[in-house]
């Protein structure tokens, strides 16, 4: 029992090393191990701020785990260790070790705070964009504009995503972060989203752009992005929130344009919306 | 499990009733924890083959074997049966087996509430996986049900409801008989401050199951009656408010947490003493830091819906009660690292299994802290990173102080020795594949992965695949825990009464097995004194 045990581990062990040496091929995500920088303002704030938290929780691991590993190796009874039975209490260890954490804490408190002050500062905004999830699609209106269309998952994702669709997803650029219509966003622009829901709770969440914000029913929820300026280009995220049978398959796509790009495709989106006007005007109504 | 067969035979004067009769009228404190055990690890199992089910999936981008719908299902169910149905059972399970061995009782304050609370359990999980198989599958919102989500789902909503309603009362009078026995079974002598820490983090425990689980059931009927009696708590339309539903989810939410954790904390208190050979250091400031976590637990809910839009003011305060919670755990890991240090420590299996705890409920924290921190948490929220986290937390946290406690107290339950080498062998292929598991998932969550989807962008499909290869690792491996057990009822070698050598508490004072009625009469100054060297 043991013997087979032994060798179906070892096997599995191995096939575990054998796949995390094989070659990378061209989308692969064995590089992908962090969050991204992103390509806000707020975006880096945030990142720094994960980096930080982590660096302090990597020096206290060094010390807590060092702890743990040099009383395992030094104090084992197999090399004849003589417990202390005496050592049971020390006021003064105690007192240290609840203020030094105490005054850690104070330490990675006051930049988190600082950058949550950043987030929750809406003001000044240049555009607002009202974002409505529905299961299972994003609606981005501009208001003031008339401009608004809904934008849902790609195509092709959409016939590789089926049960046995036998499409391998690797064939599939931008396999299930791919949409019908981007919603499109100026760089170099405080930009206001106004989040919402029309039937369950989703959440808009663009990695990139530093941060996710729940769209409910009833509520609307403001968050604010502001890409830099030589960052355009298209960025990808999804829905994070449970939604349903494809909570899945509801991707965000936003493309970022310079501000005379964005006025311009604002502009034709203006106009392609008056003329739909127009001809709707124009067509006899039956009622 | 047949533990008592042999025993059976000699113990008449119990007046122990005997076949079937004995189990299902059972008030003996031993007979119910053994039940509460073998549920639990029954539901573990099933609970298990759930995310193998989810990990099977995933393998791959692409959706090769379950529909959406049917993914959503296992999620939610295999979170309702791992909490409720494995691990919140087996702690009052140990709890009962535990407690008054190791207070000087007899048996539990109430048996015959004690029969209740676990013949409740049975019931309520019929009625939860029976939703497997009516019109419109099992509930797939989430086993946090949000509304307007859990809403829409179909015949399985009043059933879940009434389940969890169920499990909601088992776990209330479980915790009342733990309060009532620890409050007044102690023997003469045994002050609250000579209680071994498994009674103390249970006794605090049950505080927060009484005040909490009342409340989860309060969330779930205003969701019953939003769906069949044209109530609005929770339904924007009607003038109600999705936002409050989560709340007070989570304000249960987060202390059933610490339900989870808390008796793990006490189990790691009591086995790394004995294999150090060293009384547990800062006993007081383990009991005060178990309460001040049983405390901050009742305000730090909100860190659960950072992303829903919350006052400045309300963000920075859960954070900070967040973070504060922290220090009191930390100093939990101090005293165990400073218990070890200058002992004597050797590595049988509950050592192991209390070792990896500490190392891996350590990676947790660290994690837990960076989900603390607001601004981060808008990316951490609802992806990988978080299912990271908590099941760093429960399964080498809350599952392996479970296993540990077993192979601790074992021996003295059935009177015989396990095979240690095989326990070993189950230690390290857990404590292997638990990593290969779960920490990827890390990465995944970091990279951009939302939880509860069922197919992913082809960039998350290599730390997928590992992931899942790690949990079929895991998974199958834990079949060696019951068969361990029963062989160690069936053919182990005899026990002694101490067990280990460094034992100390009143159970180990008296024989293996453990006598039917555990302390017929109290146990006298001199050995509680003795037990007492924690």
């Amino acid at each position: 029992m043991i013997r087979t045990m032994q060798r179906s581990g070892a096997a599995l062990l191995l096939s575990v090393v054998a796949l995390l040496a094989a070659p990378a091929h061209a989308d692969s995500g064995w590089g992908l191990l962090n969050m991204p920088v992103g390509v806000t303002e707020l975006s880096k704030k945030i990142y720094g701020l994960h980096m930080m938290i982590f660096w302090w929780c990597v020096a206290i691991g060094v010390f807590v785990f060092g702890w743990m590993i040099w009383a395992i190796v030094a104090f084992r009874k197999s090399r004849g260790a003589v417990a202390d039975t005496a050592m049971v209490h020390s006021t003064k260890a105690e007192i240290i070790w609840t203020l030094i954490p105490v005054a850690i804490l104070v330490v990675m408190t006051v930049p988190a705070a600082r950058v949550l002050i950043d987030i929750e500062d809406a003001r000044n905004t240049e555009l607002t964009v009202k974002v409505t999830g529905y299961q299972w699609k994003w609606q981005y209106e501009y208001l003031g504009t008339g401009v608004g269309y809904y934008s849902t998952l790609g195509r092709e994702s959409n016939a590789a995503r089926e049960l046995q669709s036998g499409i391998d997803p690797r064939t599939v650029p931008n396999y299930l972060l791919d949409v019908d219509q981007p919603l499109v966003v100026p760089a170099g622009t405080k930009v206001r989203l106004l989040i919402t829901a029309q039937d369950v709770i989703h959440a808009w969440w663009v990695p990139d752009f530093g941060m996710k914000k729940d769209a409910i029913p009833g509520y609307v929820n403001e968050m604010w992005i502001k890409v830099d300026t030589d960052k355009t280009g298209r960025y990808r995220g999804q829905c994070a929130e449970l939604c349903g049978r494809d909570h899945g398959f509801m991707p965000i796509v936003v493309d970022v344009m310079s501000k005379p790009d964005f006025e311009d495709w604002l502009t034709a989106r203006k106009a392609a919306v008056k003329q739909a006007a127009a001809t709707t005007a124009a067509t006899p109504s039956i009622s | 499990m047949a533990t008592h067969a042999h025993a059976a035979a000699h113990d008449d004067h119990d007046h122990k009733p005997h076949g079937w009769r004995r189990w299902v009228f059972s008030t003996n404190h031993k007979d119910i924890g053994t039940m509460y055990l073998v549920f639990a690890c029954t539901m573990f199992f099933v609970g298990g083959s759930m995310a193998l089910v989810i990990r099977a999936e995933l393998f791959q981008p692409g959706l090769q074997f379950v529909d959406p719908q049917f993914f959503n299902s296992m999620t939610a169910m295999h979170a309702l049966v791992m909490i409720f149905g494995a691990i919140m059972p087996a702690w009052v399970g140990l709890a009962n087996w535990l407690i008054p061995m190791q207070i000087g009782a007899p048996d539990m304050a109430l048996p015959r509430l004690n029969n209740l609370s676990f013949w409740i359990l049975p019931f309520a999980f019929v009625i939860l996986l029976g939703t497997l198989f009516v019109p419109g599958g099992a509930p797939a919102g989430g086993w946090t049900m949000y509304p307007p989500l859990a809403l829409q789902s179909g015949d399985s909503f009043p059933m879940m409801i009434f389940a969890v309603h169920l499990m909601g009362i088992s776990s209330v009078l479980g915790a009342i008989n733990v309060v009532v026995t620890v409050m007044n079974m102690r023997a003469p002598g045994m002050n609250l401050l000579k209680m071994p820490l498994f009674v103390w983090t249970w006794l605090i425990t049950a505080y927060l199951l009484v005040a909490v689980m009342p409340v989860l059931a309060g969330a779930v009927t205003m969701l019953l009656t939003d769906h069949f009696f044209g109530t609005s708590f929770f339904a924007a339309s009607g003038g109600g408010d999705p936002v409050m539903f989560q709340h007070i989810f989570w304000f249960f939410g987060h202390p059933e947490v610490y339900i989870m954790i808390l008796p793990a904390f006490g189990v790691v208190s009591e086995i790394i003493p004995t294999f150090s050979r060293k009384p547990l250091f800062g006993y007081e400031s383990m009991v005060y830091a178990t309460a001040a976590i049983g405390f901050l637990s009742f305000i730090v809910w909100a860190h659960h819906m950072f992303t829903v839009g919350m006052p400045l003011a309300g963000q920075l305060f859960f954070m900070l009660a967040t973070m504060l919670i922290s220090v009191p755990t930390g100093v939990k890991v101090f005293n165990w690292c400073a218990t070890m240090t200058k002992g004597s420590l050797s590595f049988e299996p509950p050592m192991l299994f209390a070792l990896a705890f500490l190392f891996l409920f350590t990676i947790g924290g660290f994690s837990g802290l960076m989900l603390a921190i607001v601004p981060a948490d808008f990316q951490y929220q609802d992806t990988y990173f978080v299912v990271a986290h908590f099941h760093y937390v429960l399964v080498p946290g809350s599952l392996f102080a479970i296993i540990g406690a077993v192979y601790y107290w074992l021996p003295k339950w059935v009177g015989r020795m396990y095979d240690q080498k095989l326990a070993t062998w189950h230690f390290w292929l857990s404590a292997i594949f638990v990593n290969v598991l779960f920490f990827p998932q890390h990465f995944l969550g970091l990279a951009g992965m939302p939880r509860r989807i069922p197919d992913y962008a082809t960039q998350f499909a290599d730390w997928n695949m590992v992931s899942s290869i790690g949990a079929f690792g895991f998974g199958f491996s834990q079949l060696l825990l019951p068969y361990i057990i029963l062989k160690c009822v069936r053919s182990g070698a005899k026990a002694s009464d101490r067990v280990w050598d460094g034992a100390h508490g009143l159970e180990w004072e008296l024989p293996s097995p453990a006598p039917f009625h555990s302390w017929e009469t109290p146990p006298s100054a001199a050995v509680i004194a003795r037990g007492a060297e924690h």
